[in-house]
């Protein structure tokens, strides 16, 4: 059949069971909207690009396929570029399809031209520059399986203008992609796998560090099974969270700088480190020179370039974990660390004296309650979509998961804006789900214009707005490490619940802990989306996110919540 | 201390862009990099020498794996290589110095391949150390321009890479 490169566009989208695309069009990509009618494609038109690729990169994460942005050439697609190397970062399937002028203009600063693939270079997986029609269709093919297989990540295809509206004989391709350089399951070596259960079988005091590869994998009952026989605690990165029931006696929550105290600790005292689909991202390691100094390390990933990269390994395996795991634990033998165990305990149970939540109530509405209060009220059973900053920090800490459920967060790259956009995407994918944004008050303020799609768009969000009028996080810092200057990190707000009227969305604003509960059960009772204000305490004890690894410090060195403002029960024994 | 690196990558266009941008963006130190044809059309094969003093090249391979347009990495330097270097080196001469030159060419199995009024041309091959003492005796005569391809390598015997 003859097509147009505009309609391969839709036919190979529908080919690869894409139902939804965020997009913003503009000249270079119009002729492509142009067909859009023609197709079974459900398109959401975004604010800014920006939103689109966010929302893109949450509905992959909420949906595990991939999502897809469109934008036009120049502007267009350069907005699209903090979206995409978030989902770079956090190995997010993405393909973004961007218009581009035509090729006899390429190379001519020609209006709207922007080198889009060299731009994208670094923060996709790959990207491609459509020279020609009759390409086009094995090259959306080629992009669709980069982006899912292997490590997942972001591929940008660039189509000029001229490409979409040359004519060609489509004919879906069916056959494998194959692709002499690009070969994602990697073997195992049986070897290495025998040497890992040898140090996993004598180690005394085992810890394994659980990440997103876990979660991709699928396979967080098979960890589950592994850490109950090596009677290993598992500690979980930001993007792990969920790929270890947090409930269950072993779990100690997230590691790192804002990681729990007796995760850290654990770490920096174990044997053995067994570490799962998980990079050492600086945030997780603390210093390296006394990053868990007596332990062997067993590191386990599908990318042959994360294995050594920060972390040494004493055994370093290329593996996709989906089958690793298995013949693992097929290795392991049961075990039983006692007083290791009690060491645990003991740790675990100071960090729970210490925490601001099971502080008496003081009147004063603190973030960590809010969050609680979230997850209590949701019973834990929300897709939750963070912005960056404390209040991130605090939602990883508080909205304790059970399930591999989605956890949408930016961690790699730390993106504020993200949560908004990211929440359209993943309640695109999930419509029977409850999704919550929570965002701090700086970075609801980046991509708050995406209250138009949500309203357009007719979603459920929910938006838990955490307003501390500062950007929270980087005011903390410049309390505890640089001399309490607080340059320009105090915000003057909007008043919000009237900015979100304006959209026709109802709002709340909570200032008093005893009213959280009953407006967030209001806010979940509507039909359409709802929106709350958390207005909470921004300086100080109450204000600040602890423990905190200072940057340049050891894991185990953490500032802790100041003892003052909790009666302590441990021994003394901590000297952080 | 240097290894040597071998890839196969996709002939097409942008790939030495991706290759140069990788080792960039990893703040990977190489000391040289040369592409070029291979029997097989569609594909090029780059040598690329890593300064292995401040760059791990096991890291630099396993990157350069991950590139959809890379074939096939291998770090041959401990194999049995012949690796090579050119060099086009120009220097002045006068009438008393002429033949003296041409006779340390000579000895360096070097060849000249333009006389000038005042200088010569000399091409140059063989492998770095060979190459570079050449170099270095031709200074004292006075080297007017030079130009140094980087280094080429293969494996000696049976298998291709
Ligand atoms: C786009 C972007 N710019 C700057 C930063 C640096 N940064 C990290 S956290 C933070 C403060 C965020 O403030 P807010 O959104 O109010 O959240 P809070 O920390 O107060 O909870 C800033 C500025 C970032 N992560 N992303
Ligand atoms: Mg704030």
């Amino acid at each position: 059949m003859r097509r147009t490169g505009a309609q391969i566009v839709w036919e190979m989208l529908e080919q690869e069971g894409v139902e939804v695309v965020f997009g913003f069009p503009g000249g270079a990509i119009l002729d492509t909207y142009h067909c859009l009618q023609d197709y079974e494609i459900r398109h959401v038109l975004v604010r800014h690009e920006q939103g689109a690729a966010h929302a893109a990169d949450g509905y992959a994460r909420a949906s595990g396929r991939v999502g897809v942005a469109m934008a036009t050439s120049g502007p267009g697609a350069t907005n699209l570029v903090t979206g995409i190397a978030t989902a770079m970062m956090d190995s997010s399937p993405m393909v973004c399809i961007t218009g581009q002028v035509g090729t006899s203009l390429i190379g001519t600063d020609a209006f709207q031209e922007a080198d889009m693939t060299g731009i994208t270079l670094p923060i996709t997986k790959h990207n491609y520059l459509v020279t020609d029609v009759e390409n086009l269709a094995s090259i959306m093919r080629e992009a669709f399986h980069i982006a899912r297989s292997g490590r997942p990540g972001p591929v940008l295809i660039d189509l000029p203008k001229n490409v979409q509206q040359a004519e060609t004989d489509f004919v879906p391709p069916k056959d494998e992609v194959r692709l002499s350089g690009y070969e994602p399951a990697g073997r195992v070596d049986a070897e290495q796998l025998l040497r890992a259960a040898e140090l996993i079988n004598s180690a005394e005091r085992p810890v394994i560090l659980a990440g997103h590869g876990v979660l991709m994998s699928g396979k967080t009952r098979t960890l589950k099974e592994l850490a109950e026989r090596m009677e290993a605690v598992v500690a979980l990165t930001l993007l792990g969270k969920g790929a270890f029931p947090e409930s269950h006696p072993l779990c100690l929550g997230m590691m790192g700088m804002h990681g729990e105290a007796a995760a850290n600790r654990a770490v920096q005292e174990a044997d053995l480190l067994l570490a799962l689909g998980m990079r050492f991202d600086d945030r997780v390691t603390g210093t390296l020179e006394q990053y868990a100094p007596m332990s062997r390390k067993v590191h386990i990933d599908a990318d042959a370039a994360e294995l050594n990269k920060i972390v040494p390994a004493d055994v370093a395996i290329v593996g996709d974990l989906r089958h690793v795991l298995e013949e693992l634990l097929a290795m392991i033998e049961p075990a039983s660390h006692e007083g290791w165990m009690e060491r645990v305990d003991h740790w675990r149970s100071q960090s729970r004296a210490r925490d601001i939540i099971n502080r008496p109530q003081n009147g004063r509405l603190v973030a960590p309650y809010v969050i609680d209060s979230l997850r209590k009220e949701t019973q834990g059973d929300a897709i939750v979509v963070t912005d960056v900053g404390q209040h991130q920090m605090w939602t990883a800490m508080y909205y304790g998961l059970d399930r591999p459920d989605p956890w949408i967060t930016s961690g790699g790259l730390g993106t504020m804006g993200f949560a908004l956009p990211a929440a359209i995407g993943a309640q695109i994918a999930q419509p029977d789900r409850e999704v919550w944004a929570i965002a701090g008050d700086g970075g609801f303020q980046m991509t708050m214009q995406e209250l138009g799609t949500l309203i357009q768009e007719d979603l459920p969000v929910r938006i838990a707005l955490v307003n501390n009028s500062y950007l929270g996080m980087v005011r903390q810092w410049q309390e505890l490490l640089y001399e309490g200057r607080y340059e320009a990190t105090y915000l003057v707000n909007p008043d919000f619940v009237r900015l979100v009227s304006a959209y026709g969305i109802p709002g709340w604003r909570v200032t008093e802990p005893a009213n959280a509960a009953a407006v967030i059960a209001e806010a979940r009772s509507q039909a359409g989306p709802a929106f709350i204000e958390f207005v909470v305490a921004s300086e100080g004890d109450d204000g600040n996110v602890y423990p905190m690894v200072p940057p340049g410090a050891a894991l185990h060195e953490m500032i802790r919540r100041p003892e003052a403002s909790v009666e302590l029960a441990g021994t003394g024994e901590e000297k952080e | 201390m240097s290894r040597t690196l071998i890839a196969l990558v996709e002939d097409k266009p942008g790939v030495l862009a991706r290759v140069a941008g990788l080792l960039r963006r990893r703040a990977f130190n190489i000391e040289s990099l040369t592409v070029g044809r291979t029997q097989e059309p569609g594909i090029s094969r780059m040598t690329i020498v890593v300064d292995s003093d401040r760059t791990d090249a096991e890291k630099v391979l396993q990157n350069l794996n991950k590139l959809v347009n890379v074939i096939d990495v291998e770090d041959v330097t401990e194999r049995a290589l012949v690796a090579r270097n050119l060099a086009l080196i120009k220097v002045q001469v006068n009438g008393g110095s002429r033949a003296e030159v041409m006779q340390i060419v000579d000895s360096f199995r070097g060849r000249v391949v333009d006389v000038g009024l005042d200088t010569i041309m000399i091409e140059a091959t063989g492998n770095e150390e060979k190459v570079e003492g050449l170099v270095q005796v031709l200074q004292a005569f006075g080297i007017v321009e030079m130009v140094r391809g980087g280094r080429v390598a293969m494996v000696r015997g049976g298998q291709p890479q």
